[in-house]
C-alpha cells in the first residue's frame, strides 16, 4: 500500500486571513471615527464659542445679531420649528393616508406603479425643491393670499414644500409599519363584521402605532436638518417672528449662509455656526433614537 | 332589525367617504411630483426679447456674417474693439491661428453682444403668445423675439459666464463627476469592507451592537454637519494634503484645502453609512447554504467570502451604492460648507483644483434675482434629473428583476 502523504490536512497558520479579519475591523470602526469627529469638533469650536458668549444668553435671548455681539439662538430656532411643524402638518396625514392606501386599499398592480414614484419623489436633489418653493409655492401663497400679507421668502412656502420633500420618507416607514401587523388581526376584525375602514382604522393603524410615531419623528428630524429648500425660500438674516409669512432665517440656513462666503477661522462668526451646527446634531440625535426605539418596539412584538 | 341595517349603509357610506380621502391623498402625492416637473420644464423654455449693442445689418450690408471670410472678421474685430482688449486675445492666442467658428463666436459675444432683456416662461409664451408680441413691439423697437430653449447644446459645452444667455455647466458637470469618483473610491471599499465585516466576522457582542447603532445614527445625521466635518478636518486640518502642498502640486488656483478631493472626501463619509445598510442587506440575501458548501470543501473563511459571497451578492451592493451615489450627486449643503468657488470660470484640472458642482450651479442660479438665471437654473436642473432619473431608474429596474429572479427560484 502507498504511503499517503498525510500532511496536506495540516492547519497553517492564515497570517493573512488575520491581517483581513483587521483591516475589515478598521473599516467597520471607520463609523465610530466619523460620530467621534463630528462630536469632538463641534465640541471644541463650540467651546470656544461658549468662552466667548455665555450659554444662557445663547439659549435664553430672542436676538441673533453678530454684527453687536448678540448671540441668542432663539430668531434661527423658531424658525427651523415653524418649517418643520409646517412639514410635517402635511406630510404626516398626508403620508398616513397614503400609507393606508397603499397597505390596505391598493391592489398589487397599483402599488407596483406608486411605490417607485415615490422612490422618485425621495430621489430629487433638494435644492431642486429649493427651486420649487421658490418659483412655485411662494407666488401660489402670495396669489392666494395677497402679496402684501406674503412676503417674497417666507417660511411657509418653505415648510410647505418640505412637507412634499419629507412626504416619500414618512409614506414608507408608515407603510413597513403597518405591513408588519399580522394578517390574523385583520380577519378577526372583518370576522366581527367590521368594514375596510373600521379595520384599518380601530386595529390595523393602533396596532402599528409605535411604527407609525416612528416614522413621523424621524420625518420631523429630517425636516430640522433640511438646508437648501430653506437656505432658498425662508430668507436670509433671522427673524423672531410666529407669522409663517414673513422671512426668518432657520439654524441651516445660517449656517449655509455664513459657511458659503470668505470667513476667517477662530473668529466668534466661525465658532458660532459649529454651536448652531452642534444644537442641531443634539436634536435630531435624540429624534433619530426615540424613533429607532420606536421601530424595535413594533418589530419584536409582531416579529 | 330596521336599526341594524341602517347602520350597515352608514357604515358603508363612512368608508367610502374615507377611502375617496386615502385615494384623493395619493393622487395629491402624484400631481406634487407633476407639478414640480412641469414647473421645472416651465422654466427651462419660452420667448425671449433680444437687443443687438450692434446690429449685423450695420457691420455688413447684407446682414448676414457667414458670408464673410475670416480676415474680414478680425478686421471687424480690430476696428470695433479696444487695443487693450485685443491684445488679450492675441495673448491666449493668436487671432489668425484661430478657426473662423471661433472668430464668429467672438464677434458674437463681443460686438453683437446679443442680450436677452426680457424672458418669459414656457406657460406665459403658450398661453399669452400674442400679448407678449404686442408688448415687443412697444417696448422694445430694436428687440428681436424668438423661442428659447434654454437647455441647449451651448449650454452643456460652454463654461460658466456672467450672463446668463452663455452660462453653461461644463465646469460643473467635469466638477461633479470628478468629485462622485472620488466619493467611490473611498466609500465603496470602507463600507462594503464594514459590511462583510458586520455579517461574517462580528459576533453578536456589545462592541458589535454599537457599531450597528451608531451607523444608523449616523445615517440620520443632517447632511450639512457633515459639511462642518469635512470644513474642519479636509480643509482646515489636512489642508496641505488636500491641496496638494506635499505632493508640489501647488497649484497657484487651488485655495488653501477647498478643492475637489476634500469634497469627494466629505461626501465619502455622507454615504458611507448608506453604503455599509445596503451591503449589510445584500450579504445577508446570500443563503447559508452556499458558505456550508464552502467549509464542507475546506475553504477558509476569506476564501467563502471572497469566492462565493460577494460575487453573489455583489449585484445588490452595486445597486444599494448607485442609489447612494446618486443622492451624493444630488448634495448641495455641505458642499457649499467645504467651500465650493461661487463663480469658477475654468475647469478643474486635478484633484487638487477649485471645483463647483451641477447642484452648487443651480442653488446659485436660483438665488439671484435676475428672471433670467432663473431659466438657466430650470435648464442645469433638467440635465441634473436627466442624470439621476438614468442612475435611479436603473438601480430600481435591476433590484426589481433580482427580486422577482429570487422568489421564482
Amino acid at each position: 500500500m502507498a504511503e499517503i502523504d498525510m500532511n496536506w490536512y495540516k492547519p497553517r497558520p492564515k497570517y493573512h486571513e488575520k491581517f483581513i479579519q483587521w483591516f475589515l475591523l478598521f473599516c467597520a470602526a471607520v463609523s465610530i471615527f466619523i460620530t467621534l469627529g463630528i462630536i469632538l469638533i463641534l465640541g471644541k469650536e463650540s467651546l470656544l464659542f461658549f468662552k466667548e458668549v455665555s450659554i444662557v444668553e445663547f439659549l435664553t435671548s430672542t436676538k441673533w445679531q453678530p454684527m453687536i455681539e448678540e448671540f441668542g439662538v432663539w430668531p434661527l430656532l423658531n424658525s427651523t420649528l415653524t418649517t418643520s411643524f409646517i412639514a410635517m402638518a402635511v406630510a404626516a396625514p398626508l403620508g398616513l393616508f397614503v400609507a393606508i392606501y397603499l397597505s390596505e386599499y391598493a391592489t398589487d398592480k397599483v402599488r407596483g406603479t406608486l411605490k417607485p414614484i415615490l422612490e422618485i419623489l425621495a430621489g430629487i436633489p433638494t435644492v431642486v425643491y429649493g427651486y420649487f418653493a421658490l418659483t412655485f409655492m411662494t407666488p401660489l401663497l402670495r396669489l392666494i393670499f395677497g402679496a402684501d400679507t406674503v412676503d417674497i421668502y417666507n417660511t411657509a412656502s418653505a415648510g410647505l414644500v418640505m412637507g412634499i420633500l419629507i412626504l416619500p420618507l414618512v409614506t414608507s416607514i408608515t407603510e413597513d409599519a403597518l405591513k408588519a401587523v399580522p394578517y390574523s388581526l385583520r380577519e378577526a376584525s372583518f370576522g366581527l363584521g367590521a368594514t375596510k375602514l373600521e379595520t384599518s382604522l380601530s386595529v390595523v393603524v393602533p396596532a402599528a402605532f409605535s411604527g407609525i410615531a416612528a416614522a413621523f419623528i424621524l420625518g420631523l428630524s429630517r425636516a430640522v436638518g433640511e438646508t437648501m429648500i430653506v437656505a432658498l425660500a425662508a430668507g436670509a438674516g433671522p427673524n423672531f417672528t410666529f407669522n409663517p409669512f414673513e422671512a426668518a432665517e432657520t439654524l441651516t440656513g445660517y449656517i449655509v449662509r455664513i459657511s458659503g462666503g470668505d470667513i476667517s477661522y477662530n473668529t466668534v462668526d466661525y465658532n458660532s455656526i459649529f454651536a448652531l451646527g452642534l444644537l442641531l446634531f443634539l436634536i435630531t440625535l435624540t429624534l433619530n433614537i426615540i424613533s429607532r426605539r420606536l421601530v424595535r418596539k413594533y418589530q419584536e412584538v409582531y416579529d | 332589525m330596521t336599526d341594524f341595517t341602517d347602520n350597515v349603509k352608514r357604515r358603508m357610506k363612512i368608508s367610502s367617504g374615507w377611502n375617496m380621502v386615502f385615494t384623493i391623498s395619493t393622487v395629491i402625492g402624484i400631481i406634487m411630483l407633476i407639478l414640480l416637473l412641469l414647473n421645472i420644464i416651465n422654466g427651462a423654455f419660452g420667448y425671449v426679447v433680444i437687443e443687438n449693442t450692434i446690429e449685423p445689418t450695420e457691420l455688413v450690408s447684407s446682414g448676414n456674417l457667414d458670408e464673410l471670410q475670416k480676415e474680414d472678421l478680425i478686421g471687424i474685430l480690430e476696428a470695433n474693439l479696444s487695443k487693450g482688449l485685443i491684445r488679450r486675445f492675441e495673448n491666449e492666442k493668436a487671432l489668425a491661428d484661430r478657426s473662423k467658428t471661433e472668430i464668429m463666436s467672438l464677434v458674437f459675444e463681443r460686438i453683437i453682444e446679443p442680450r436677452v432683456i426680457e424672458s418669459w416662461t414656457l406657460s406665459e409664451s403658450i398661453l399669452g403668445k400674442k400679448a407678449i408680441f404686442t408688448h415687443c413691439k412697444e417696448e422694445y423697437p430694436r428687440g428681436h423675439i424668438q423661442f428659447r430653449s434654454w437647455l441647449n447644446g451651448n449650454f452643456l459645452t460652454k463654461q460658466q459666464s456672467s450672463t446668463p444667455e452663455f452660462a453653461g455647466i461644463r465646469t460643473a458637470i467635469i466638477g461633479s463627476f470628478m468629485i462622485i469618483i472620488i466619493t467611490v473610491l473611498f466609500a465603496f471599499p470602507v463600507g462594503v469592507s464594514a459590511a462583510i465585516y458586520l455579517e461574517e466576522y462580528a459576533t453578536d457582542n456589545r462592541f458589535t451592537r454599537f457599531i450597528q447603532v451608531n451607523i444608523y445614527n449616523l445615517s440620520g445625521v443632517p447632511s450639512i454637519i457633515y459639511g462642518l466635518l469635512g470644513l474642519t478636518v479636509f480643509v482646515r486640518w489636512m489642508g496641505p494634503l488636500t491641496s496638494g502642498i506635499i505632493f508640489g502640486l501647488n497649484d497657484p488656483s487651488t485655495s488653501n484645502g477647498r478643492t475637489i478631493l476634500s469634497a469627494g472626501l466629505t461626501l465619502g463619509l455622507l454615504i458611507l453609512p448608506i453604503i455599509i445598510i445596503n451591503a449589510q442587506e445584500a450579504i445577508r440575501a446570500v443563503p447559508q447554504s452556499l458558505r456550508q458548501a464552502g467549509y464542507g470543501v475546506g475553504a477558509t473563511k476569506w476564501q467563502i467570502i471572497w469566492s462565493h459571497v460577494l460575487p453573489n451578492s455583489m449585484d445588490r451592493i452595486l445597486t444599494g451604492t448607485i442609489l447612494a451615489v446618486s443622492r451624493a450627486i444630488g448634495e448641495t449643503a455641505p458642499i457649499v460648507v467645504i467651500g465650493a468657488s461661487t463663480f469658477l470660470s475654468v475647469d478643474p484640472s486635478n484633484i487638487f483644483s477649485k471645483f463647483t458642482t451641477l447642484p452648487i450651479q443651480i442653488y446659485q442660479w436660483t438665488a439671484r434675482p435676475q428672471p433670467e438665471f432663473r431659466h438657466v437654473a430650470a435648464a442645469a436642473i433638467l440635465v441634473l434629473l436627466a442624470m439621476l432619473l438614468t442612475m435611479n431608474g436603473f438601480a430600481i429596474f435591476t433590484r426589481n428583476r433580482l427580486n422577482r429572479k429570487r422568489s421564482a427560484n
